[in-house]
Formats: C-alpha cells, sequence, structure tokens
C-alpha cells in the first residue's frame, strides 16, 4: 500500500439482486426533470433586463460619458491601463510570486483607447471640416502637448464627478444642458480637445458609436470586446449592476438580475472575494483563480488524498444512505 | 444486382487481426450488453440518494433538448418571442437543476466513498464533468446578449485576464462564447458523462462499507454509536 494506492479490499457484491428497469427509470426522471423545468418556468420565467447602449449611456450621462471619453483619449481610464491582453500598460497586471501568466500570454486583443475610442470614430463622421480640422490638428500635435490638453479638459470633469459621487453641488466649471444633453467644459489649454469631445458625444447620441466600435476589415461582426470595456469604463453598467446587487462585494457575478438564482455553483470562487487579505489584495483575481484552481484539482483527486478519502468512514452517513441493507443483513 | 450479406455470427471470428474486431472484442469484454443494460441491481442499492445521478442525466437531457430548440431559432430569437422565452427559461432552469441535483449526487457519492473498488476514475470523471460543466454555464451566461451578458462578462474577464485564459478565452468576444458554448463545452459534458456511465456500467454500483455484526446491529437501528466501535471488519479502508 502506498499514499496514492491506499488499502482497499471492497469486494465485488456477492448478495442479492432486485429487478431494475434501466431504461423505464431514465425516462420517467427524464418526465420529472422535465416538468419541473416547466413548473419553474411558468412560475418564475427567466430574467432579460435589455442590455445597455452607448448611445443610452451618452444620453443618460452625457457628462459621465464625456468624461469617460476624455480618459480613454488622455490614455488614463481603467481600459488604457490594463495591460495584457489589451495593451502594454501596467495597471491591471497580476501576478502571484515568480508567476506572470497574464504577461506571459502577452497582447493578443490590442486595444489602442485613444485611436479606437475617440479618433477612429469621429474620422467617420463626414461633412464637418471644424471637427477634420480639430482632429488633425490633435493628431500633429506632440504627445506631451496631447497629454497637457486632456489633462486640462479631465481635470474639471473629475471635480464633477466626485462631487456628484459624494453628493456636493457640482462645480460651475462643468455645465449640462439637460434640453440638449450638450456638456460645456470651461477650462483653458485644452487645444481641440472640447471640439472632438463634442463630436463623439453627438456620434454616440446618434448610435453611431455602438456600431462604429464594432469595425474592422469584417462586414459580419461577434466581437464586442471594445464596445463593453469603453462602456466598463464608465458608470452605467456600475450603476445597473449595484442596483441590481451584483457588484463584487455584493457577492458579484454569481448573481444575475432580478432575484434569480444566478450562478449560484460560483458560490466559493465568490467566497475568496469576500475575505480579507484576497479581498483588499491588488492581486485578488490571480490568487482567488490559483486557490480555485487548487481546489478543483483536490477535488478530482479525493480518493487519493490521505485524510480526506476516510472521511466517508469516519463521518457514518453511509448508514443512513445503507440503512436498509445493514437492515437485511441484520435479519439474515 | 443484389449483394449476398455476410454471413451471420461468422464475421466475429473471420478476421480475428483486424482493428475493428479487435475493438469490438474488447469493448463486449469490457461492457457485455448484460453489464451495459443491466435488469437487475444490487439490493443495496436502496436509497433516495441514488435518484440523483440519473436525475443529473435528465437534466442534462432536457438542457440539451431546450437549447437546441434555442439553437435552431437562433441567439435573437427568445428576446422577441414569447415562445422563444419560454423555452430560454426552460434551458435556465434545467441548468439550476442540473447543477443541484448534480451537486446532491456528488455529496451522496462522496459520503459513500464511491471510489473504493477500483472505481477512483468513476470519482474523477464525475468531477472533472462538475468542473467542466461550470464553463459551460458561464459561457451561456455571457451569450445571453442582454445586460446580464454584459455585466458577467466584464467582471469574470479580470479573473481569466490574471491567469492569461483571457488571451486565448475572451468572454467579450460573444462569436467564441456562443461557439464554446453550443458545441464544444456541451460536447466535453456529454463525452464526460457517457465515459462515466459507461465506468459505473463497467465496475457496478459502490457496495456498502462492511461491518462486522454488532456494527451491523447498530447502523440497521440508525444509532450512531457505531462510530466508536472497532474497525469495520473487511473493505472499509480507504
Amino acid at each position: 500500500m502506498s499514499l496514492l494506492s491506499p488499502k482497499d479490499d471492497t469486494q465485488p457484491w456477492k448478495g442479492g439482486y432486485a429487478p431494475y428497469d434501466l431504461i423505464k427509470e431514465l425516462c420517467i426522471a427524464v418526465g420529472v426533470i422535465g416538468l419541473l423545468a416547466v413548473v419553474l418556468t411558468v412560475l418564475f420565467s427567466s430574467p432579460d433586463d435589455k442590455p445597455s447602449t452607448i448611445a443610452q449611456w451618452s444620453r443618460e450621462q452625457p457628462v459621465n460619458f464625456i468624461a469617460t471619453a476624455a480618459k480613454e483619449l488622455n490614455g488614463t481610464s481603467d481600459t488604457a491601463e490594463y495591460g495584457p491582453p489589451y495593451n502594454h500598460s501596467s495597471g491591471s497586471v497580476q501576478h502571484f510570486l515568480f508567476l506572470h501568466p497574464q504577461r506571459w500570454l502577452g497582447v493578443s486583443h490590442p486595444i489602442n483607447t485613444a485611436e479606437d475610442y475617440v479618433i477612429d470614430p469621429l474620422r467617420t463622421i463626414p461633412g464637418d471640416p471644424a471637427l477634420t480640422s480639430a482632429v488633425s490638428e490633435y493628431q500633429a500635435a506632440p504627445e506631451k502637448t496631447k497629454k497637457e490638453w486632456g489633462e486640462a479638459y479631465a481635470k474639471p470633469l473629475e471635480e464633477y464627478e466626485t462631487a456628484i459621487e459624494e453628493k456636493k453641488a457640482p462645480p460651475k466649471t462643468v455645465a449640462l444642458d439637460p434640453s440638449t444633453g450638450a456638456v460645456t467644459v470651461q477650462a483653458s489649454g485644452t487645444g481641440p480637445v472640447p471640439a472632438l469631445m463634442a463630436g463623439l458625444l453627438g456620434l454616440a447620441k446618434s448610435g453611431g458609436l455602438d456600431g462604429s466600435l464594432l469595425t474592422s476589415n469584417q462586414f459580419f461582426q461577434t466581437d464586442y470586446t471594445k464596445p463593453l470595456l469603453f462602456m466598463a469604463d464608465g458608470g452605467l453598467l456600475g450603476e445597473r449592476a449595484e442596483a441590481q446587487h451584483l457588484l463584487g462585494e455584493q457577492w458579484g457575478m454569481m448573481n444575475e438580475t432580478g432575484s434569480y438564482p444566478g450562478q449560484a455553483w460560483l458560490w466559493l470562487y465568490t467566497l475568496w472575494y469576500q475575505v480579507e487579505p484576497i479581498k483588499s489584495s491588488s492581486n485578488a483575481d490571480i490568487q482567488v483563480m490559483l486557490i480555485m484552481g487548487l481546489l478543483s484539482l483536490a477535488f478530482v483527486c479525493i480518493p487519493f488524498l490521505p485524510g480526506i478519502r476516510s472521511l466517508p468512514r469516519k463521518i457514518p452517513i453511509y448508514k443512513l444512505i445503507w440503512k436498509e441493507h445493514y437492515r437485511s443483513q441484520q435479519s439474515v | 444486382m443484389s449483394v449476398a450479406p455476410p454471413p451471420s455470427g461468422e464475421g466475429a471470428t473471420a478476421h480475428p487481426d483486424t482493428w475493428t474486431v479487435r475493438v469490438r472484442e474488447a469493448a463486449v469484454e469490457a461492457l457485455p450488453p448484460e453489464k451495459l443494460l443491466p435488469d437487475g441491481q444490487p439490493t443495496y442499492v436502496a436509497s433516495w440518494i441514488y435518484v440523483f445521478g440519473v436525475a443529473s442525466i435528465a437534466s442534462l437531457i432536457v438542457i440539451i433538448a431546450s437549447g437546441s430548440i434555442l439553437a435552431l431559432k437562433g441567439p435573437a430569437w427568445w428576446h422577441d418571442t414569447g415562445v422563444g422565452h419560454f423555452f430560454n427559461s426552460i434551458h435556465m432552469w434545467s441548468v439550476e437543476l442540473f447543477f443541484f441535483v448534480m451537486v446532491v449526487h456528488l455529496w451522496g457519492k462522496f459520503w459513500m466513498a464511491a471510489w473504493r473498488g477500483g472505481r477512483a476514475r468513476v470519482w474523477m470523471t464525475g468531477a472533472v464533468t462538475f468542473l467542466v460543466a461550470v464553463p459551460c454555464a458561464l459561457t451561456g451566461y455571457v451569450s445571453q446578449q442582454n445586460f446580464d451578458a454584459q455585466w458577467i462578462s466584464t467582471q469574470a474577464k479580470d479573473g481569466l485576464n490574471s491567469v492569461g485564459v483571457g488571451a486565448f478565452f475572451n468572454v467579450t468576444n460573444f462569436g467564441q462564447m456562443y461557439s464554446y458554448h453550443v458545441l464544444l463545452l456541451p460536447v466535453a459534458v456529454v463525452a464526460l458523462v457517457s465515459a462515466h456511465v459507461l465506468l459505473v456500467r463497467r465496475h457496478g454500483v459502490v457496495p456498502p462499507f462492511e461491518l462486522d455484526k454488532r456494527r451491523v446491529a447498530l447502523a440497521a437501528s440508525g444509532s450512531g454509536e457505531a462510530d466508536s466501535s472497532p474497525e469495520p471488519a473487511t473493505g472499509a479502508q480507504t
């Protein structure tokens, strides 16, 4: 007997057999489970909350949209600073000890937030010489100047967003016209950025940006990485998720909208995010994934794990399961 | 022109060296028909816990049937029609039932130490089935084309990216996730379940722990005192 090959003298069954109709049992089980699914469907249906669109976001939260777009242009959004697989930044790059798998696998879905989210969509707008000129001016400027313009424009917007978040009076440097949804940012040294943002807001409201972010060299599109990450950088998805108890601190993605059970089987995965020190770690994701990987391996290998494999004999739940068997043995 | 049928009953031994004959003989030896589709089962298989294994397979059948109807009509159908939403709901609830009965089944088999008697592969294929079913469900959630799909995909990406999986398994790519959900992962689950069931049929349902007479009496009476008694006589080392 070795550690991995435990002593096991379980003998083949030499006792009696009872009549059994395997196919009939399966058919009955399918009928019962199917009926249960229908009953649950009739009683509870299933959730189908409409997806958010960039058009909806730009109309409902134009300031948040502009603030997010300014960060994309300036390279300071979550996506711009993410790192692999989207770019070569390091804001969301995680590691565990000597393991850097995120870095090792590299940039497989490249996203240049300034080009992909702002400049390229603006280039698709025809018949607007002022906008075309603003795009050209921005592109021709040195990187340092672009940075200064972007920061000068983004600062009042960040102050506005912070004030709204803290439920304080917003600064007057950002004005929202409720009738038109136009956003005016009072700041100097912003170069052509206000014109770019106004053009992008107009494109987004018209629904053009939703389609533009899906455009590549293919006619048919199924990859929503760019628009989803853009929206995730903004506030609309998070706001809806919070209202539907879907944030990370609310046990996150194992839930779904409404009061439906969601992916309850992910409870152990989500649990680790609620526990310190993982909860506050900047490498929480890789730590949780590695823990779950190890636990999954242990789960599969239970037959070879000393101690764990002996629990069923030590905790006699089997006596309930085979109570009839032991009773018949006693009578024999 | 008519073609004469092969002589019946002679095919199995006419060409013993062919690959086909070897596979057939190995398959029949491993799983003779009466073992593959038995009409009797050991008398100890007499508990409600045994129902959850077949209930897991039944749930999988309902999942595949409802999912096939959804696949026939395309991914947008269930958003636009009441009938589509009805079948989507059946699909979702059968998934919930599948995981519920599968977890009960796994717990039941754990407390039976169902890996005994050379049945480690039975346990392992069952456990891997559970683990593969998780991404199978996840790809369904991110293929829903609604707000849940948007939120779950943008959240799930961080965990997958952190270990490098996001480089080739992109949860924000609907086309890729849909392919995984309707083909690749279901095929994997069905293959694993098939292997699991064939292994169960080959090795049989794990027998009870054998107890000495005094422990049998205590177990039959349902008393927990048996736990403090000496080691089982035979067949109980795990």
